[in-house]
């Protein structure tokens, strides 16, 4: 089965520095498929890059079949009204509410009766758990209800598949649970393709068919969770078991903590 | 949707002030009041020197403004500024053998055509030419002259 | 000496490529101008945010700036025994000048910074990356309604206050000093040209609502998105803004009413 994004060979830098020196990654239709890696291996521009909102130097991105960034303005917005994307923040409009929020996107895109787009978002809504909350204002909301009114506002055009950015992060147990739940929940429920962003390991491993590990710019490990649990890279582990210090050392490199006590001549 | 519709209530109150005040403004500030002149019958006068005549001058009778100056240009053959003026059409009874003069309103201020009844009893009509002409008054050269005959006189 | 010189080249190097940058924005923004037409109430939306909230401060701006220009204009006419002139020096100088720049300015403060930090805030927020994933250009949705109400609203509210500052004017100079009111008008009215001074005032007020709203969208749309970038922001919009205005103000006269 051929993967429904495929990229390859990737290279981007921001600035003088390198965010990724030839990734090559394919995801799978229906599958939860999560990359991971430390804070600033650029998991979030990878997003874009897959949205279509950066240029890669060198390599291509193809979501089903077409390539991103060879596309015209008009065909890359009619790709990303089948791409959802769930922003870290929520990224909810502010001078909105939550029922607008959620409809937002089909009053741009279609011309349905006000009657049918109350019962889509209410549907939408009600998959989330928060139909009753729909007067809210963003303002509002918790940082976890604010995602999911992002998630049913994501949904509600029907996508093929579905981005998370760091999902997880900053979420108190009870709606990290939830959050958990409704991405799995909603990947198999809509037959969708899930792609998320995350460095929280246990939330991450309960979900995710297939995980990629990125650092320094590259793809270091795939597999699905189990494979990687038991990998014999000593990075792969000091990564998923959260240890201090390993592959990736505890200081920051440079001077020898020796040269620079004996060495006083910067001081002066 | 009760504050989208006073939204666009107050958008429209704003919009019409914006509009009113121009209207005002054209009206009551500027003298487009007096774009709207009827148009009535043009004649012709040619002057020697016109000073500071300029366009849109107006042209006065007995201190009463009785039309326009449209339009100023130089005659190639006699050197004299051939000045157009548009006469309002109620002055149909002007005699041919008025005379005009350009004079200054007060010691520095805007010059006009004034223009001085005759006695024939035929009247100005379109296209008609004012013989009887007399120049503006330039400054310089009345102080000229006063300096001139003055130095004369001693 | 290296030091200073390396970071002029820097300097220089980034003001270009923000005026590059500010100009590809200009000509997106123009683009998306068509389909913000056809959907007019995005624009009424934000003429009451951008038109309809300046009015307070222009009104009692141009209120306050007419009556001082009456009395100012007197206390200097009334040595050459000209004051029935008051009505042309005021006209002359709203209308010409104070109407179109002023109003320019405390536009920039009061609705060019809030663009600013609106826009600014939506892109800290993801708001404007999220619309674009969600393929909804913001181009068209945020930025060209925004830019089309400042647009519209910058003439009027200059005619607003050239009118209020006029009548402030007249009643400062007839109520309290007695200027004649037959001359006050009928002067103003010989004087002031509806082409030359009021079409020339209205162009200005329209190229200064262009520039200002155009910088306030670029400065948001341009900010870091952190609550120091986006404050930062705000406060280029005024400066630049003021600096847009006045020269700008500058090359309109001299094209406009100087000889040259």
């Amino acid at each position: 089965m051929a993967p429904l994004i495929k990229i390859r060979d990737l290279y981007f830098n921001r600035g003088d520095k390198v965010i990724f020196s030839g990734v090559d990654i394919d995801i799978y239709q229906g599958k939860v498929t999560a990359i991971m890696g430390p804070s600033g291996t650029g998991k979030t521009t990878l997003l874009k890059l897959i949205g279509g909102q950066l240029k890669p130097d060198r390599g291509t991105v193809e979501v089903d079949g077409q390539n991103v960034h060879k596309l015209s303005h008009s065909k890359l917005y009619e790709l990303r009204k089948r791409m959802g994307m769930l922003f870290q923040s929520g990224a909810l409009l502010t001078d909105l509410n939550v029922f607008e929020n959620v409809a937002f996107p089909l009053r741009e895109h279609s011309r349905l009766p006000e009657s049918m787009i109350r019962d889509l978002v209410l549907m939408k809504l009600q998959a989330v758990g928060l139909r009753n909350a729909r007067d809210m204002m963003p303002a509002e909301l918790s940082g976890g209800m604010a995602r999911r009114v992002a998630l049913a506002r994501a949904v509600t055009l029907d996508p093929m598949m579905i981005m998370y950015d760091e999902p997880f992060t900053g979420q108190d147990p009870i709606s990290m649970g939830t959050l958990v739940n409704l991405i799995r929940r909603i990947n198999d429920a809509m037959g969708l393709t899930s792609i998320i962003v995350s460095h929280d390991v246990a939330e991450t491993t309960k979900i995710a068919d297939e995980i990629y590990l990125l650092s320094g710019g590259k793809v270091i490990e795939k597999g699905d969770p189990d494979t990687l649990k038991t990998s014999g890279s000593e990075w792969v582990k000091q990564f998923l078991q959260g240890l201090p210090d390993g592959p990736v050392p505890f200081h920051y490199p440079g001077n020898d903590f020796k040269n620079d006590l004996l060495n006083s001549k910067e001081t002066q | 949707m009760n504050s989208k519709r006073s939204t666009e209530i107050m958008v429209g109150l704003f919009v019409a002030a914006g509009m009113a005040a121009l209207f005002v403004l054209a009206m009551k500030v500027s003298n487009l009041g007096d774009i709207t002149d009827e148009k009535g019958y043009e004649v012709v006068a040619n002057f020697q020197n016109i000073g500071g005549l300029k366009p849109r001058s107006p042209v006065t009778m007995a201190g009463v403004r009785v039309g326009r100056v449209t339009s100023i240009s130089l005659d190639p053959d006699t050197y004299d500024a051939k000045v157009t003026i548009n006469i309002y059409p109620q002055y149909d009874n002007i005699p041919i053998d008025t005379s005009a003069s350009v004079f200054t309103a007060g010691l520095l201020g805007e010059q006009y055509i004034s223009l001085s009844p005759g006695a024939d009893d035929f009247f100005l009509e379109d296209g008609d030419v004012i013989d009887l002409t007399q120049p503006a008054v330039v400054l310089e050269q009345v102080i000229g002259q006063f300096l001139y005959s003055t130095a004369e006189g001693e | 000496m290296i030091e200073l010189l390396r970071s002029l080249g820097r300097w220089g190097q980034n003001t270009f490529q923000r005026l590059g940058r500010g100009h590809l924005f200009l000509v997106q923004m123009l683009a998306g101008i068509p389909s913000s037409v056809f959907r007019f109430s995005l624009v009424i939306q934000q003429l009451f945010y951008v038109g309809v909230l300046s009015i307070l401060i222009i009104l009692i701006s141009g209120l306050f700036v007419g009556m001082v220009l009456g009395l100012q204009g007197y206390n200097t006419l009334v040595d050459f025994g000209a004051e029935e002139s008051l009505g042309v020096l005021v006209s002359l100088s709203l209308v010409r000048e104070l109407g179109p720049v002023v109003s320019a300015l405390l536009f920039a403060g009061r609705a060019g910074s809030a663009l600013t930090a609106e826009i600014g805030l939506m892109k800290s927020t993801e708001q404007l990356s999220g619309m674009e994933m969600m393929a909804v250009d913001p181009m068209r949705r945020i930025i060209a309604p925004r830019f089309l109400a400042g647009l519209i609203s910058m003439p009027l509210l200059a005619a607003i206050f050239s009118a209020v500052g006029i009548f402030g004017a007249f009643l400062v100079g007839h109520g309290l000093l007695g200027v004649d009111d037959g001359a006050f008008w009928s002067q103003m009215q010989a004087k002031t040209d509806w082409y030359e001074d009021i079409l020339n005032g209205v162009i200005k007020s329209i190229v200064f609502g262009f520039v200002v709203t155009w910088i306030a969208l670029f400065e948001g749309y341009d900010a870091s998105p952190t609550s120091e970038g986006v404050g930062r922001a705000t406060t280029r919009t005024v400066v630049h803004s003021a600096f847009a205005i006045l020269g700008l103000d500058f090359v309109l006269t001299a094209l406009m009413f100087g000889d040259v």
